[in-house]
């Protein structure tokens, strides 16, 4: 996991069920998903193919799809399923009602 | 320099010529001109089409993209007529003339007919009822003309005669192969083993076999009611499949002055005898006297012409020594080398066990193996082959070479095989080359089959893939059992899943998954698939989950290589006015739209729009949304038709903007792009849509069903004459609802109309044989019903967040932007 520092993003219901959405953090992109069974997954922003948005991708309670290529990383552990390199992986969890990410 | 070089034939020869050519990294642009109007597909594959055990999909090597994305041009459905070796270009049927610096010519052989009375009828080619068998075209014909016959003659006891035989069973209910020879197979089998495998064509498959059958007539006036043989026999059918050999084409060689003798005289590096520049490889070339009818010698033949041609010195092809290994007609057949002894010391080993259907005779010379003929039991064939082709010392124990003794039945153990053994002879690759990519990660055997080709041949050598996998893999490969499932993470096909989905009334994406996965496991890559269906199902009962989307259909336009999307405005039947067009260009400007383009379906596109602007720029326009994105009706192209051209017959337009009007957004299983054109000129290419209407003389419009011009190019099957525009509206939306009832995720009409067949379509959606029209006609209705226009979604986001940019900080491949 990489570190950053404890940050507010608001809300969760900011972010639709099963979708995800972009937040910039410290300058950094990060894509920020709500899976359906309701727990918080955040990763790079940036597809490492060719930089396609993965907040834009379809997701399930595991994966996210590029929307671009359509290659798929796994959202817990940022590997890819499809032999491209894996995107960065983020604490992140909901308290109160609010996103934290970071520790 | 990069050298031009152009390929006559797209045939198995021509495209693996080009395959190994590229795989050498040769510096050439490739043009390829091919008779057949497809890319480049599996001919042996056909006698599987036939029999019903492969799709058209199926049979495919090579689609259009492969050919773009090595920059090919592929001339599909062209002829090249003449060849100017003076000056080295070639002439087409189109009147275009290509220069090349190389050439290569592959164009195989045709289906010959044997002189018989009445085979061929003046107005038509041949005769009704009267197929040959070799291309796509041919397969599909005898498919859909014998589905509606019963008894089928096959002319010729050769492999292609046999598989003939086996496939026509699958359509037609009676079956009788006529050979004109003493025995079935004559040029690989001794009479022997001819004998058993007539015994087995007979006891075990119900084909009635006639040798020694020479057919002189072809009766019956229109159609075919029978055929006469030479000893004025009788046998009454209404189909017949010549399959009594082949011809190379070589006409256009011989009439372009180059050498050609039976086939087109070739030396050891494939070039045509006196042409430095011209290249011949396939069925159509002779080499040292042979030509070659079987795979296996054109794969070596593509090779060392690859070799040759990109600068490796020292190579030659010195012919190749035939082995052919088949299931034929479902009966094992193995052959190779001689048939007979031809010296007194040529040693014959033979085994014959009539009541099994089991033959196996050895010729060996000199302790080598120098010929064999197996029928009824493949297991030793591999060994033999091995053994045949590498010309080495056969042990004492004669007996081993053709049992198993001691060991286990079948076949030897993965296990025990040879690292370089070959496997799949048609695509020359070893278990160590099948081990090296399951150890590279695929674990399937359909994978394992992709990524090194094994068993992607005529496909004999499958169940041994399979084992060899399973064995590389510690005993657990699986076929992918998702094949022919309607998405990925529903394991089911498409009328269970609808069946399922009816009885338990799921109405969202995720209710799916949570009742019908086992575990309940959600799966990104099903979610659009299902949603697609569910709308269809349930119109405006469906509960719309917005993540099931894909982010098209979630933000209403095309996203871009670079994240930006593209805002296409409804333009229906492609006609504006001076006033939208001028809001069009306001808005363009407004927010600075790096690139306004007409699309190829006569739409404006304005491109790289970010995402947080859509909503405005929608409101600015106040038009409609054109539907570029999304597996839905997408446009209607017209001409401009009886309005304002000489030739219009039809009012096209109106008639394109009523259609599109009706079915606006109407999503489905794969887009749908149609066209209205006012006369059979077709300026709308109506002939290549997913439906396309043609006016005719007389009031009257023709609809054809189908056709594609895309990745894929297919002229569509004329569904039916009508005498209205409401008539013509009215088939359209039912043809629509069945094939978004009927096809599968993704099949485009192109795939769906053959799949179904024609035919069945017109019983179906004109005929009403099924009685489900007036049905279709209601469901059709209730979607157009719940149309409603998704531009509207811009003044209340339907989910917090639609339109917040997803763009990355960083620099990202933009879309070029014009002056
Ligand atoms: C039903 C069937 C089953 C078979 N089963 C087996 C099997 O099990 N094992 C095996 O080894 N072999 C089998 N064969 C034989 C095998 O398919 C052929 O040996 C092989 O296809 C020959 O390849 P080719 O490229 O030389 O010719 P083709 O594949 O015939 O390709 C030639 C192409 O050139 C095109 N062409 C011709 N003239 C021109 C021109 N002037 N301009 C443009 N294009 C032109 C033709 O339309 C054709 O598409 C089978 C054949 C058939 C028909
Ligand atoms: S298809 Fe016929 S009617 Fe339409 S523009 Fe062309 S020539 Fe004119
Ligand atoms: S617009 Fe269509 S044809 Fe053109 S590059 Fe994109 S996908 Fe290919
Ligand atoms: S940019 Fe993400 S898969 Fe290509």
């Amino acid at each position: 996991m990489n570190t950053l520092s404890l940050t507010n993003l608001g809300p969760v219901t900011d972010i639709p069920l099963g979708e995800g959405r972009t937040y910039a953090v410290d300058g950094d992109m990060i894509a920020v998903f709500r899976l359906r069974n309701g727990s918080l997954r955040a990763v790079s922003a940036v597809c490492p193919h060719k930089g396609g948005p993965l907040a834009d991708g379809q997701i399930d309670n595991s994966i996210v799809v590029c929307p671009l290529h359509l290659f798929a990383w796994d959202l817990a552990t940022g590997c890819s399923q499809s032999g491209q390199a894996p995107i960065s992986v983020y604490p992140v969890r909901e308290d109160d009602g609010q996103i934290l990410l970071g520790e | 320099m990069t050298q031009r070089l152009v390929v006559i034939g797209n045939g198995m020869a021509g495209a693996r010529t080009v395959e190994e050519i590229l795989a050498r990294n040769g510096d050439f642009t490739v043009t390829m001109f091919g008779d057949e109007p497809y890319g480049n597909y599996n001919r042996i594959m056909l006698s599987n089409l036939l029999a019903g055990v492969e799709t058209e999909e199926g049979i495919f090597l090579n689609d259009l993209a492969w050919y773009s994305e090595n920059g090919i041009t592929l001339n599909a459905g062209v002829k090249v007529e003449r060849i100017d070796a003076k000056n080295k270009t070639v002439h087409d049927s189109n009147g275009v003339v290509t220069p090349y610096d190389k050439l290569i010519i592959a164009t195989g052989s045709y289906s010959w007919t044997p002189p018989m009375k009445n085979v061929h009828n003046p107005k038509r080619g041949y005769h009704q009822g009267v197929f040959a068998f070799r291309t796509l075209d041919d397969t599909r014909g005898m498919i859909r003309y014998a589905r509606d016959h019963e008894r089928a003659v096959v002319i010729g006891g050769g492999l292609l005669g046999l598989e003939a035989a086996r496939g026509l069973q699958n359509h037609v209910s009676h079956v009788t192969l006529l050979h004109a020879m003493g025995h079935l197979m004559e040029r690989q089998l001794d009479p022997k083993a001819g004998q058993m495998l007539q015994a087995s064509v007979e006891g075990k498959l119900g084909i009635k076999v006639i040798t020694n059958a020479m057919t002189t007539e072809i009766l019956g006036k229109d159609r075919v009611t029978g055929v006469k043989l030479a000893d004025g026999t009788v046998i009454e059918c209404d189909v017949v499949v010549i399959a009594a050999g082949i011809r190379p084409n070589t006409e256009m060689a011989a009439n372009s002055g180059l050498p050609v003798e039976r086939g087109i005289v070739v030396d050891d590096q494939m070039r045509v005898e006196g042409q430095p520049d011209i290249y011949s490889v396939g069925e159509c070339a002779q080499h040292r006297g042979s030509l070659y009818g079987l795979v296996a010698p054109l794969w070596d033949q593509a090779k060392v012409l690859a070799d040759h041609i990109t600068g490796t010195t020292d190579v030659a092809y010195t012919g190749s020594k035939l082995s052919t290994k088949l299931k034929v007609a479902g009966i094992d057949v193995a052959s190779m080398g001689l048939i007979a002894p031809e010296h007194d010391t040529d040693e014959v080993v033979v085994y014959n066990e009539p009541k099994k259907g089991v033959y196996k005779q050895l010729i060996i010379r000199d302790d080598v193996l120098v010929g064999a003929v197996l029928v009824g039991d493949n297991s030793k064939a591999a060994s033999l082959i091995q053994a045949f082709d590498r010309g080495t010392a056969l042990p004492e124990e004669r007996a081993g070479l053709i049992f198993d003794i001691g060991g286990p039945a079948g076949e030897v153990p993965p296990a025990e095989m040879a690292d370089d053994a070959q496997v799949c002879n048609c695509n020359g690759v070893s278990k160590g080359a099948i081990c090296g990519a399951v150890s590279a990660g695929c674990k399937t055997v359909s994978g394992v089959m992709d990524s090194t080709r094994a068993g992607k041949g005529c496909g004999t050598c499958k169940p041994l893939v399979q084992r060899i996998v399973e064995w590389a893999n510690g005993g657990a490969a699986e076929e992918d059992p998702a094949a022919s499932w309607y998405v990925p993470g529903v394991p089911m096909p498409k009328p269970e899943l609808m069946a399922a989905i009816r009885k338990y009334e799921l109405k969202s994406v995720s209710s799916v998954f949570d009742k019908l996965v086992p575990g309940g496991e959600h799966d990104a890559k099903s979610k659009m698939g299902l949603a697609s269906l569910l709308k269809m199902m349930w119109a405006d009962q469906y509960i719309d989950e917005r993540d099931a989307r894909f982010i098209n259909d979630r933000v209403h336009g095309n996203i871009q290589k670079d994240g930006t999307f593209s805002v296409v405005p409804q333009m229906k039947g492609g006609v504006t006015t001076p006033a939208e067009l001028k809001r069009i260009a306001e808005v363009a400007e407004k927010y600075n739209v790096p690139m306004v383009k007409l699309t190829g379906g006569q739409r404006i596109d304005l491109l790289g729009v970010p995402k947080e602007q859509l909503p405005a720029m929608w409101a600015d326009l106040d038009m409609p949304s054109g539907y570029a994105y999304a597996k839905s009706f997408r446009t209607v192209k017209t001409c401009v038709g009886s309005d304002f051209c000489r030739f219009g017959v039809g009012d096209s337009t109106a008639l394109g903007i009523a259609i599109e009007e009706r079915y606006q957004g109407l999503e489905g299983p794969g887009k749908m792009k149609l066209a209205v054109t006012g006369c059979p000129r077709n300026c709308a290419e109506a002939y290549v849509k997913d439906l396309g209407v043609v006016a005719i003389d007389g009031g009257k419009w023709e609809i054809y069903v189908g056709g594609a011009a895309g990745a894929h190019i297919r002229k569509g099957d004329l569904l039916v004459t009508v005498d209205s525009a409401e008539e013509v509206i009215k088939l359209t939306g039912r043809f629509l609802q069945y094939y978004r009832e009927n096809a599968n995720w993704l099949e485009r009409t192109y795939a769906f109309v053959p799949r179904i067949g024609i035919d069945r379509i017109r019983e179906i959606v004109i005929d009403d044989a099924d009685g489900i029209a007036s049905r279709l006609d209601a469901a059709v209705d209730e979607a157009v019903q719940s149309y409603k226009d998704p531009w509207k979604e811009r003044a209340e986001p339907a989910t917090p967040g639609q339109f917040r940019t997803s763009l990355p900080l960083t620099v990202l491949p933009q879309v070029p932007v014009r002056a």
